[in-house]
């Protein structure tokens, strides 16, 4: 970790005013398209980070290998490294395994060895373990066994077509390390941050990640502990000590394993308040209630705003009284989401439309139901705009 | 940079950082600068902060949060939408932003006026205040999200819900949470339950009209459109019900 204390100051404006930065883009025609405007938006916040961790997300990534789970591992030892590979043998088919190729820039201090495998489910272990569970329950749990019982060894990364990078530095510096302008993807996410809680260490860079689902977060989940307990009664553990773990576990319970649409996921992570409730219909009334009485647990308290994404969608969502900023803008039938406006205008200058949605109101981009072009004019209206 | 005229600067700010650009327009001012247009502005923070003259500040993109914190008379004009923060504690001057503005507009003002043309964010003029003459004002053209005024202490915020359409009302919530001091005008009306409990609402006296009226005119002036248009329609008042709402909150 870097001792900010020995940084020079020119400008002897020594407060540091901080906040961590979000970033994601995702071209809802399915079009793939380059790092390089991800890596410049999110550097255009550099401020509101410290330099103590920048990540990307990035879905459509691997064509080549569509149907072969990427895991993505940091070893920093040796033996972790045959540790793992033998744990990965046993169960996986290895179909290609090659190192991440980096560049080192000088602000990349000690980085781990990252290790990228393209696995699938050998079938004699699928046809024994896969009965009951699906074979993503299986990559989930073994995921979990080996970032919790093998030391110095960590997978951050293990959806199909997709990846995660992320480390100690700025994001734009991370980006320059895995030299992701050379990557291309159709929807990607970007992380700058300003650790509050817990250290700056390589794992603890966002996004974080459970099967094929990301999520960058700025903010702090203040109902961490009420929302770890309930995770843990679903077989989550959670390990990094750090609060922006328990949205990826929640969101894989409820999205994968439970089925529920992102606008659902929405109200239970951001509920209405009950006065609120009341006033709506009696259908909505009883939805929204049966949502708040289920999943209590879930709840996130606090301020946040998070972009979460997996295969085919990126939402956007704050808390209920948005105490942490986001701001949409759409060109054509690319989706933007930003901590900033600028930092989407440096990239896209010309947007068709930018606006400041509500808080709890989910903004969301999908393959499904891709943008039509044009269909957003030039007439902002900051407030009170319904997602897409 | 370019020197127009001898007191006329324009400086193309793409790639300048926060720190270097206001450096740049500390010397500029220092030296008698008049008018600068900064072009290109892409997210520099704490434009014009700590600048005490009344230079007029074009700004051409989007600056950065903080537009204007702390600043003591000049007249900053964005032509596009400004971030959070802006007039943050400003003690004297004008922001007018020729677009929409994000969360916390007017923070804290201790003087001087914002117009924004269209919406702003969560919690606008949050905790203004006023003393004697010092009275800040917030003049919003479209609506604003929850939490307006809260806090609010001191000074004018004026809501005009002029991109409303027919029919459609103001949605934020907690109007008011916590108001103690200064006054609330609204185009068009709100339910009760949009209010904070600490507000009362009134009608406008003529002197209200008159208050009102002034900075309405500032406002079409700045966004070139109908004063007497927007004067002619329903407005209320909300004034704070007490002037220590919260006084017995810590006192056991």
């Amino acid at each position: 970790m870097r001792d900010l204390g020995h940084i020079q100051n020119p400008y002897s404006d020594g407060k540091v005013i901080d906040s961590c930065s979000i970033f994601g883009m995702m071209d809802t025609s399915g079009k793939r398209f380059s790092g390089e405007g991800i890596i410049r938006a999110i550097g255009n916040m550099h401020f509101r980070g410290n330099g103590l961790g920048g990540g990307f997300a990035v879905y459509g990534l691997y064509p080549e290998h569509p149907d072969d789970y990427a895991f993505h591992i940091m070893y920093n030892s040796d033996a972790a490294k045959i540790e793992t590979e033998e744990y990965l043998n046993h169960r996986f088919d290895i179909n290609l395994a090659e190192v991440v190729p980096t560049k080192l820039n000088e602000a990349i201090i000690n980085p781990p060895l990252v290790i990228r495998y393209f696995a699938s489910i050998k079938p004699e272990i699928a046809h024994a373990h896969c009965v009951n569970q699906s074979q993503d329950d299986y990559v989930v749990s073994r995921v979990m066994e080996i970032n919790t019982h093998i030391a110095d060894s960590f997978v951050f990364s293990s959806g199909k077509n997709m990846a995660v990078f992320k480390g100690v530095g700025y994001p734009e510096e991370i980006a320059e390390y895995f030299q992701l302008a050379q990557y291309e993807g159709y929807l990607w996410t970007a992380h700058g941050r300003f650790p509050t809680n817990t250290r700056g260490w390589w794992g603890g860079a966002h996004p974080f990640s459970i099967h094929d689902w990301t999520v960058v977060h700025n903010g702090e989940i203040s109902s961490y502990g009420t929302n770890k307990r309930f995770l843990e009664e679903y077989g989550y553990e959670c390990t990094m000590q750090t609060d922006t773990e328990v949205v990826a576990y929640a969101v894989d319970l409820l999205a994968r394993r439970h089925n529920l649409p992102v606008e659902i996921i929405a109200k239970v992570f951001s509920p209405p308040f009950w006065h609120a409730i009341n006033r709506r219909s009696p259908e909505q009334q009883e939805m929204l209630g049966t949502l708040r009485q289920v999943y209590s647990g879930l709840l996130l308290n606090g301020p946040f705003t998070i972009i979460l994404a997996h295969q085919g969608e990126m939402i956007g969502l704050t808390d209920r009284i948005r105490l942490r900023p986001l701001t949409v803008g759409v060109k054509g039938s690319t989706l933007y989401l930003s901590s900033e406006e600028s930092a989407i205008r440096l990239i896209c200058p010309d947007l068709d439309k930018a606006w400041i949605p509500m808080g709890g109101e989910p903004i969301i981009g999908s393959l499904k139901s891709p943008i039509i072009p044009g269909s957003y004019n030039q007439n902002s209206a900051a407030a009170g705009s319904q997602g897409i | 940079m370019i020197q127009t005229t001898e007191n006329e600067i324009t400086i193309d700010a793409a790639g300048v950082s926060f720190r270097d650009l206001n450096t740049k327009l500390r010397e500029k001012v220092a030296c008698g600068a008049e008018k600068i247009v900064l072009l290109n502005v892409c997210g520099q923070r704490y434009i014009g902060t700590d600048l005490n003259s009344p230079v007029a500040i074009n700004i051409v993109g989007t600056p950065g949060n903080n537009l204007g914190s702390f600043m003591d008379g000049p007249q900053i004009t964005v032509y596009g939408n400004a971030q959070d923060g802006s007039g943050n504690t400003m003690n004297d001057g004008q922001i007018i932003v020729h677009g929409h503005a994000g969360d916390i507009t007017g923070l804290a003002a201790r003087g001087g006026n914002i117009f924004v043309r269209d919406d702003v964010g969560y919690r606008a003029g949050i905790h203004m205040k006023e003393y004697e003459d010092k009275k800040p004002a917030l003049v919003i053209g479209g609506t604003a999200q929850d939490f307006v005024g809260e806090y609010m202490a001191g000074g004018v915020l004026i809501l005009l819900g002029l991109n409303l359409k027919q029919g459609e009302h103001h949605r934020a919530n907690y109007i008011g949470t916590g108001m103690h001091g200064g006054i609330i005008y609204i185009r068009g009306t709100v339910e009760e339950y949009q209010l904070g409990k600490e507000v009362g609402v009134a009608e406008l006296t003529e002197d209200d009209y008159r208050v009102l009226g002034e900075y309405v005119g500032d406002y079409a002036d700045h966004f070139d459109c109908d004063a007497k248009q927007i004067m002619n329609s329903s407005f209320i008042k909300l004034y704070p019900r007490y002037l220590r709402p919260y006084g017995r909150l810590y006192a056991y």
